[in-house]
């Protein structure tokens, strides 16, 4: 009755465990063993907003052609470790996959599927042989199923002993006790069930010279690399990671050798409002500044954003977007700030946003926001998300150009500001290089000349108060014309055409991109073929408008409920609705590869029957 | 309305200090506030201050939120960099501006509403966190732009403009000030410049919060019968314990002290606080002491000014970073960007 999947590196294996028991090491050495073998992984975090004792997952994906989305659907491989969740985790295998379990509680009659087959390993009991003290028999449980995954899907054992020595870089007792732990599984599993089963896996070289990483661990760097001295931050997931990087990596590469003493300042403030207080005040005194938040910290920061934009101070933000409204789903993945982040504040206010999709993006827009917030005097706000931010990513490696400079954008120094010519004065807010970006000085620069007042409210091209209406509109119209300049500084679509001139289009952006390339072959394959556009900016560039203008029917595939990104091109591009066909999927979990080619389809099979520019 | 320039015109008498200044060097544009608001008396003690401290008025950023208080900076220290910013979040601005350059002195200009209604948790952590700077607040009771509301500085019992009695508890910025960690604070009242001058100068000479709470009567909404925040209220129910005078590094002490009844602090700079208390038992080091006296003043329906807690030397925000010596905005490329090797070793631990 079973009809075992059969695969050699293409599979999904998913392990459901007890947030709080120690698993999160032993599952990240089965990613790093599979990428180890050459193999392209994506393991995804699945847990709940919670410190101990409820269900998580973890789920990897392995494919040989580097398809890193999710595929959506059933998984081939359960790990099951945790009792609270042993019936969905049976339901969720499919037909023809596996199921490991932990036998020392054998698995119920009533949860027993015969399409499937059941592998019980007594990892509990064997552990309580092998170990003496509580702890360590908890956590080995961990490292002992990774061993019999090793026999089970043939992983070469040599990479997990490798791995071992390189992460407990010279304390020999715990590469031994986790040696040992391997060793557990590897062996009764070898020994019990033939081995391999019908999935296994091979050495390949697909990989290269990538390098696995999470998105807010590239993040924090490029503000390392970006010339970051102030983080004013406020805890909260997701984003939280973004900070302990950045501070974790200038511990370690920003300290002043022969005193210790630290390049950098780091505060916890008492409130998101503070946060991005402390990151204008610093930005504004010529410092580089960001902060890092998530969707309620977005809401709180918003007054701010309202008077950095207004008053012409670059900062830079990170947001690692969450599950929302309000609180929301704090650990699940979305793409639902576009709006809030675009047009953030009250008044006319439109923000500078940059969309990364890898980490490596993730390293260069955190990098290059400061040259962008400097050069535009304004906020630029990265909108990463939980998915990416909190997930290791296959990523290409990271690179740095040693003849770059920061480009600290038009600063006037003391000199510069005694070069002024007799009869005329340094003003703040005069657009002497029609590109609507205007000079500045910081505090304390020239003893006569350079001081003005930065304020909120409204105040003339020499930054003097005024509430003369004409007056008013003349710097409006210059903030919006120093935003178009935005549009040429910030990253560019990559836009894909193959050569061909279909007249359909798929425009998507930030993690979505992981699940484009298997979708448009699988769409391919049913003879549908798309040009395609990742978006990588805000505000639109005119390769935006041009993609979209020569296109009958463009797919704007996106994660929220409220087709957000259709909205800001609709908006901003005026842009005719009928033809801007929304694919949306926003339940908590990122995009599967089912939803972009099941929502395709579904349109494109109903076309005939209604032009409205939906579809489910 | 718009900006008015103040004239620059002055007496070629006008007396200088070390800098070659006038008192007129570090005035500000025209004050658009009502005639007679304390506020301006405020700004004119911070204008004497400077010019008495030879301070360089560009190396002063002058920060403030929202309100009639934090439209003062316009109207002092017109070649210092301001900055407006958002109501109740001057705190955190600062915070950030002070990270970016410790060299810079800043004051930050507040008022009641800005700092105990609206922005209370930002002053509460600012303080918290040792920030160095001088924290003045130009307290009345009263909004002013939005004319005359109750702020959450008003004494239970007073009596607002339009006749309504005040019932929540009025909060005392000084006593939380001196309870979340201030290491300089003092009380005065704009109309006492005697009083205040010292007071500012000793508080832009102190290294670490200085928080000074100043009774500022607003004179359109809040100088009633019935009002304790009006100049008659104050001018007969202020009582000041301590008086200081302020004595700056260089300067030849021409006056000794007098043993028994003045005492000298020295401060971090090396100039002086020199006190003369009229309560001999009263410790300027001890919290508890200011806390004590402040309630049993307020108690007997006085108000208690002066200064009331000094702690010279006490380490501030950037020594508990342990931030380096050079302002963080001075930083160069080279010092901060760790360069491709450093990035190439990175990479190979993400494998």
């Amino acid at each position: 009755m079973i009809n075992p999947i059969q695969s050699v590196n293409d599979f999904v294996i998913k392990f459901a465990n007890v947030d709080g028991t120690g698993s999160a090491s032993a599952k990240n050495l089965f990613a790093k063993a599979v990428f180890n073998m050459g193999v392209p992984v994506s393991p995804r975090n699945i847990f709940p907003s919670n410190i101990q004792g409820l269900p998580t997952w973890y789920e990897v994906r392995v494919n040989q052609k580097g398809y890193l989305g999710r595929r959506g659907g059933g998984v081939d491989i359960v790990v099951a470790m945790n009792p609270q969740s042993l019936a969905d985790d049976v339901a969720a295998v499919l037909p023809g996959g596996y199921f490991l379990y932990d036998s020392t509680n054998p698995l119920a009659k009533h949860l027993q599927r015969d399409d499937i087959q059941i592998i019980g390993i007594p990892f509990t009991e064997l552990c309580r042989q092998q170990f003496n003290n509580t702890k360590q028999r908890m956590l080995f449980k961990n490292v002992a199923y990774i061993g019999a995954l090793a026999a089970l899907l043939d992983i070469d054992f040599e990479v997990f002993t490798g791995l071992l020595s390189k992460q407990f870089n010279g304390k020999e007792h715990l590469v031994t006790a986790n040696t040992t732990a391997l060793e557990l599984g590897y062996v009764y599993a070898k020994k019990t069930f033939p081995c391999p089963l019908g999935i296994r896996m091979e050495k390949s070289d697909v990989v290269g010279d990538k390098i696995l990483i999470d998105g807010n661990t590239a993040s924090g760097l490029g503000c390392v690399y970006g010339g970051a001295t102030v983080c004013g931050w406020y805890p909260i997931t997701p984003s939280t990671s973004v900070v302990e990087a950045y501070t974790r990596f200038s511990e370690r590469m920003r300290v002043e050798p022969a005193t210790g003493k630290k390049r950098f300042g780091i505060v916890q403030m008492e409130d998101e409002l503070a946060a991005i207080g402390v990151v204008i005040g610093a930005s504004w005194n010529g410092a580089r500044a960001f902060t890092a938040t998530s969707g309620p910290g977005i809401s709180l920061m918003s007054e701010f954003l309202g008077l950095a934009y207004f008053a012409e101070i670059p900062l830079v933000l990170i947001n690692v977007q969450r599950g929302g409204p309000s609180t929301g789903m704090p650990t699940r993945t979305q793409q639902s700030d576009l709006l809030a982040c675009a047009y953030a504040s009250h008044g006319d206010t439109k923000h500078v946003l940059t969309f990364p999709a890898n980490p490596k993006e993730c390293f260069d827009f955190s990098a290059d926001a400061f040259d962008l917030a400097e050069r535009l005097q304004t906020p630029i706000i990265i909108m990463s998300d939980l998915e990416l931010g909190m997930n290791d990513w296959l990523s290409e490696p990271l690179k740095w150009d040693d003849a770059k400079n920061y480009d600290r954008g038009k600063v006037l120094n003391a000199e510069q500001l005694d070069n002024i010519k007799e009869g005329e004065k340094f003003s703040r807010y005069l657009d002497v290089d029609n590109d609507g970006i205007c000079y500045r000085t910081y505090p304390g620069t020239h003893s006569e000349k350079g001081a003005f007042f930065t304020r909120g409210t409204s105040r003339d091209r020499h930054a003097l108060y005024t509430e003369d209406g004409d007056k008013y509109v003349d710097n409006m119209e210059r903030l919006i014309k120093k935003h178009r300049t935005a549009a040429t500084l910030i990253p560019s679509p990559i836009i894909n055409t193959d050569n061909a001139q279909h007249k359909m289009g798929v425009v998507y952006y930030g993690t979505t991109e992981n699940v484009i390339p298997e979708s448009l072959d699988k769409l391919q394959k049913q003879g549908f073929n798309f040009n395609s556009m990742r978006l990588r900016g805000y505000p639109f560039s005119d390769e935006v408008a041009d993609f979209i203008d020569s296109h009958e029917t463009l797919f704007v595939i996106e994660q929220n409920r409220d087709a957000q990104m259709r909205i800001l091109l609709i908006n901003e591009l005026d842009c005719d609705p009928r033809k801007m066909i929304r694919i949306l999927h926003y339940d908590g979990m990122a995009i599967p590869v089912q939803a972009v080619v099941g929502g395709i389809l579904n349109h494109l099979g109903t076309e005939q029957g209604s032009k409205t520019g939906e579809a489910s | 309305m718009t900006c008015i320039p103040k004239s620059k015109f002055h007496h070629p008498q006008l007396p200088v200090n070390e800098l070659g200044l006038t008192y007129r060097d570090y005035e500000g544009s025209m004050s658009t506030l009502c005639a007679g608001c304390g506020h301006d008396s405020v700004g004119a003690a911070v204008v004497q201050a400077c010019f008495e401290l030879s301070l360089p008025a560009h190396r002063i950023a002058k920060l403030s939120g929202i309100g009639c208080s934090s439209k003062a900076p316009t109207y002092f220290l017109g070649k210092s960099h301001g900055f407006n910013s958002v109501h109740g979040r001057m705190p955190s601005v600062t915070t950030g501006a002070n990270l970016a350059n410790k060299d810079l002195i800043y004051l930050g200009m507040s008022g009641d509403g800005d700092s105990a209604s609206i922005g209370l948790g930002q002053f509460a952590h600012v303080v918290r966190r040792k920030l160095n700077m001088s924290y003045i607040v130009a307290n009345n009771g009263a909004y002013g732009l939005t004319k005359g509301q109750a702020s959450a500085t008003a004494d239970r019992g007073s009596i607002m403009k339009g006749g309504k009695e005040v019932t929540d508890e009025g909060i005392d910025l000084v006593s939380l000030a001196l309870s979340m960690g201030a290491t300089y604070v003092a009380r005065s009242f704009s109309g006492d410049k005697e009083q205040l001058v010292p007071l500012i100068k000793g508080a832009l000479s102190h290294q670490g919060f200085a928080f000074i709470d100043v009774m500022s009567p607003c004179v359109t909404f809040n100088n009633h019968q019935g009002s304790t925040k009006s100049y008659d209220y104050l001018r007969d129910h202020m009582e000041s314990l301590i008086s200081a005078d302020f004595i700056p590094h260089k300067s030849e002490i021409t006056v000794q002290s007098e043993p028994g009844v003045t005492q000298d602090i020295f401060m971090h700079d090396g100039s002086i606080m020199r006190l003369k208390a009229t309560d001999e038992s009263y410790d300027l080091s001890r919290r508890s002491n200011a806390l004590s006296a402040i309630q049993e003043h307020t108690e007997k329906g006085e108000v208690l000014t002066g200064l009331l807690y000094l702690e010279p030397g006490a380490s501030h925000l950037h020594e508990n970073l342990n931030t380096v010596d050079k302002p963080l905005n001075e930083l160069s490329y080279k010092e901060l960007c760790p360069g491709s090797d450093v990035l190439e070793e990175l990479n190979k631990s993400f494998r």
